[in-house]
């Protein structure tokens, strides 16, 4: 088990350096948009990687609410985390692809609005997350994260309804892909969601580890003993054994 | 029911016998957000043709903030003295306490907004070209839509550092598809450009679905130790 987590780690790095490669040198460029449509095999893996990652963190909240289960909350911190930086590459990669193609860098087009909420709620997840007292933090935050997954749909529909009375710029328009960019899309959406996944799950074990620790000096400063308990714990936890069950 | 009715009608009537008698929270908001009012008309020229159109969104940027200052200040009563304490290890139903705050807030902000309304309309010189009818349900579901949610935040940011910065961090982007709809709405009916049904249904939706969620997690943020 402890080997699992760095194999896992070279096989996702070596399929990010595949997937780079055949996205800026395999992958036909685009006839009308030049080598920028490039930008397409990592806005698109990252937004669906982010999404994806939000939708662990909506399920790791409802799974900490009923059953109050430690690890589900650290899933949450780390998913939401790691999401908010996948949502913060799509917004930012956004707008640089949009401005030689649209000719502005940004528009209140319902994907990009609802992105950008959707951004904007985890962001005061976080927010919350940083601020309240360590031993509601959990509960707080799981809370919040259910009614932000139910504030999402309503975004979408307002702003759906909204913009689709005004014109607007065409997004992806109705062709359809290349068979060639289609085969790196799909890659690089597959080396995209093993990332995030990777990422999560480091954050977790931070997250986790970060935890025994704590633990374990509270305990220590409870009982007044020595700190060779705390090292001893410390020693543990480098040597990736579970210090409660040893 | 009933024991949740009479407790709730109980804390409500305490909370507005209070505010009576000191008429804080009121006052400041009313004060706020007349403030608000003089400065947009500094930043966009008030007799201009377009107010009509912006003038919905300023309407009720100005009620969100001032608002915002009713709703921080919902729980810190509560704070003193331990009452919520008490309140915690006494049989009452949270959605009684959560109700009533929530009912409390919602009376003070409707009468911020029966005060502030004709002066907007005096000062942008403003005329509904549109059914002017349905500006009520809009304002009605508005503000009950601000305010069980920032009721409810109000309560979770209670035990939070800083938490007087807390509540409007939390309640602005949950509240975004809300105000969107109380701002168009009114902006369709002022500038007469069409039916506002469409954000009056949303309205009510958003209003449903989120009593309904602070009313199934109440009791969990009351009781988070």
């Amino acid at each position: 088990m402890k080997r699992v987590f760095p194999i896992l780690a070279v096989l996702t790095a070596l399929l990010l350096a595949y997937g780079f490669y055949e996205a800026m040198w395999v992958a036909p460029t685009e006839r009308t948009m030049g080598d920028v449509q490039r930008i397409f095999y990592y806005h698109v893996p990252s937004a669906w990687t982010g999404f994806c990652l939000f939708f662990t963190n909506l399920l790791a909240s409802i799974v900490y609410l009923i059953w109050k289960n430690p690890k589900a909350d650290a899933l949450a911190v780390s998913s939401a985390e790691v999401g908010v930086v996948f949502c913060t590459i799509v917004l930012v990669t956004g707008p640089i692809w949009a401005r030689p193609v649209w000719g502005i860098w940004w528009t209140w087009d319902v994907r990009l609005t609802s992105t950008l909420v959707l951004w904007l709620i985890y962001v005061s997840y976080l927010v919350l997350r940083r601020f309240s007292d360590s031993s509601q933090t959990p509960v707080l935050a799981a809370v919040l994260a259910i009614f932000g997954a139910l504030d999402v749909p309503l975004v979408y529909f307002s702003i759906w309804f909204f913009r689709t009375q005004h014109p607007q710029p065409v997004i992806g328009g109705g062709g359809s892909l290349d068979p060639r960019m289609l085969r790196v899309f799909l890659l690089n959406l597959f080396t995209f969601s093993c990332f995030g996944a990777m990422l999560c799950w480091a954050r977790y074990r931070l997250e986790w580890m970060q935890r025994e620790v704590d633990e374990a000096e509270a305990l220590e400063s409870l009982l007044g003993t020595e700190s060779v308990s705390l090292r001893d714990t410390q020693v543990k936890i480098a040597a990736g054994k579970n210090p409660r069950h040893p | 029911m009933n024991f949740l009715a009479s407790i709730t009608w109980a804390t409500l009537a305490k909370d507005i016998r209070l505010e009576w008698r000191s008429k804080d929270a009121i006052n400041s908001m009313l004060f706020f957000s007349l403030l608000v009012v003089v400065i947009f008309s500094f930043s966009f020229d008030p007799t201009a043709e377009e107010s009509r159109q912006i003038a919905g969104g300023l309407i009720w940027v100005a009620f969100l903030f001032a608002a915002v200052v009713a709703l921080n200040q919902t729980w810190a009563r509560e704070l003193r003295n331990q009452v919520l304490d008490a309140y915690r290890v006494s049989p009452a139903p949270p959605n009684a306490l959560f109700l009533a705050k929530a009912l409390g807030n919602f009376i003070l902000v409707s009468l911020l907004e029966a005060v502030m309304a004709p002066l907007f309309v005096v000062f942008y010189n403003l005329r509904a070209l549109g059914p002017a009818w349905q500006l009520i349900p809009i304002t009605l579901l508005g503000t009950w839509a601000l305010v069980v949610n920032g009721t409810f935040f109000a309560g979770m940011s209670l035990r939070t550092r800083s938490r007087e910065i807390m509540l409007p961090l939390l309640l602005f982007p949950i509240s975004i598809p809300a105000v969107q709809s109380m701002v168009e709405g009114t902006r369709l009916i002022l500038s007469g450009d069409g039916s506002a049904r469409f954000w009056i249904v949303l309205l009510l939706t958003y209003d449903v679905v989120f009593t309904t969620a602070c009313l199934a997690l109440f009791g969990t943020v009351l009781q988070a130790e």
